[in-house]
């Protein structure tokens, strides 16, 4: 039983669906208490985690193709061929389907900016742009925004400037985390065709392009933070945190190694995390 | 030397202590060691983050030296504007000289062992006065007594700088393996020794 379902469970790419899980438990917490509202938070754990997780094995069927062509991806499940394309669709599918449904059941607005977040991902950016452009990132970027959005607005009722700072933060920190990526792997995407930041305007443009969208994500978590009303010691290691994620950034262009590539990379994921914390606590 | 699992976790609850400190340790302070403390303890929480996600080769980055000066530095300076504000002046020129001085002869070619001699006499005086000030406190009943742990940690911190220095030196008198194998274990009893210490103070 467990052999079987490894696979699956390796679909949805668990930290990744995890980090985001926790931007939009973030968004919710940072207008209401989790405490006295504990129904809803389940429902949003659920309706997130379903949704996350079947907009990532929607993108995996869609990418099968190029993932068996790099070297990175290709013993995915797909790509190596231990899941046939079919099921993961249909789960994929369903996976949305239950989430954007429970989504919807909880609050109207909150189910459609679930399902905007899935469209965004699956359609514009896999299935539209990602093959096409190197920009198609930003779409990436935007879905990657709408867990926090989505949290947020179901727990202010509505949407609010807090909001949508919360989701620029995250959609600026999402070069940082992807662009570092391509370049870690810039052979994988050449062979498979993608275009990405580095294969179309160079290592040193896609370093300064991280540098500058971390600065930009920074201040966005640094003035949705204070509007939340985060308290001074909390503000202080937010913005200890947003220094190193500065200088790994402003290093990896002055003095570009594979090791600062890979520090700033992990360490985006640690900033953007630890940052979800303390909005949480 | 590959960092090992213990290491990572001595080192992940380094930062949470160094994280805590400035969010909840340093709130009665006044401004400037406010500032002074958080530069000290966020030093300690990237570092610390930086050698999880990294490993140890992330010492033999040049800039070590100058970020590592950082941590005693504004710790001294935080303590001397609280507890001697006769000093307050003359200790923060001294520490901003110092530190231009660390980062002037560490970034550019200078003759014999100058580099040496500066980073040793800047290092010098503020790990004796992180050392000795908070002891001397507790001792006069100025401070409370537990406020002498910021002094055990300041003896450590000079420990650490200095297996750090024979380290980067290239010919340590202890072996690379010890040092690595000691160095988490010795950051997280020193920022505990600070936290323990300025809660008491």
């Amino acid at each position: 039983m467990f052999t079987k379902l490894r696979p699956y469970w390796s679909l949805i790419k668990s930290l990744q669906t995890g980090l985001l899980l926790s931007t939009g438990l973030a968004g919710y917490m940072s207008a209401r208490c989790p405490v006295f509202n504990l129904g809803t938070m389940v429902g949003l754990s659920v309706s997130l985690f379903l949704s996350i997780s079947g907009s990532t094995i929607l993108n995996m069927w869609w990418d099968r193709d190029i993932d068996a062509m790099m070297k990175r991806t290709q013993k995915r499940p797909l790509a190596s061929g231990q899941i046939v394309p079919i099921g993961a669709l249909r789960l994929g599918l369903l996976l949305s389907l239950l989430g954007v449904g429970l989504a919807v059941a909880m609050d109207a607005l909150y189910g459609l900016i679930i399902f905007a977040g899935i469209f965004f991902d699956v359609v514009i950016y896999s299935m539209w742009l990602k093959r096409r452009t190197a920009w198609g990132i930003v779409w990436g970027g935007i879905s990657g925004g709408m867990p926090i959005l989505a949290g947020r607005v179901l727990g202010y009722g509505g949407f609010d400037w807090i909001g949508i700072t919360l989701s620029l933060g995250i959609l600026f920190w999402i070069p940082t985390h992807i662009l570092t990526f391509s370049m870690k792997y810039f052979s994988d995407y050449k062979a498979a065709d993608i275009p990405t930041f580095p294969s179309a305007y160079g290592f040193h443009i896609t370093r300064i392009a991280i540098a500058v969208s971390s600065v930009l994500a920074s201040l966005a978590m640094g003035f949705a933070s204070y509007g939340i009303g985060m308290t001074i010691g909390y503000l202080r290691v937010l913005i200890v945190l947003s220094i190193g994620l500065l200088s790994l950034a402003v290093m990896s262009v002055f003095k570009p190694t594979e090791r600062t590539n890979f520090g700033l990379f992990k360490y985006a994921s640690v900033y953007m995390l630890s940052s979800m914390i303390l909005m949480m606590v | 030397m590959r960092i090992s699992v213990l290491d990572r976790i001595l080192l992940l609850v380094t930062g949470l202590l160094a994280a805590y400190q400035i969010a909840f340790g340093i709130d009665g302070s006044l401004n400037l060691p406010v500032i002074a403390y958080t530069i000290a303890f966020g030093v300690l929480l990237i570092a610390g983050l930086l050698l999880i996600i990294l490993g140890f080769d992330v010492l033999e980055a040049p800039a070590v030296v100058i970020v590592s000066t950082l941590i005693p530095l504004s710790l001294a300076t935080g303590l001397v504007w609280e507890y001697l504000p006769s000093f307050r002046a003359i200790y923060l020129d001294f520490a901003l000289i110092g530190l231009v001085a660390i980062i002037v002869t560490r970034s550019f070619p200078m003759p014999g062992k100058l580099p040496t001699i500066v980073l040793a006499l800047i290092h010098g005086v503020a790990g004796m006065t992180i050392f000795l000030l908070p002891i001397i406190f507790a001792i006069l009943g100025e401070a409370e007594p537990g406020f002498a742990f910021v002094g055990i940690g300041g003896a450590l911190i000079g420990v650490g700088g200095l297996l750090l220095a024979f380290l980067k030196s290239g010919k340590p008198i202890l072996s690379q393996k010890f040092i690595l194998t000691v160095l988490p274990g010795l950051l997280l009893l020193m920022t505990l020794c600070f936290v323990i210490g300025f809660k008491a103070g």
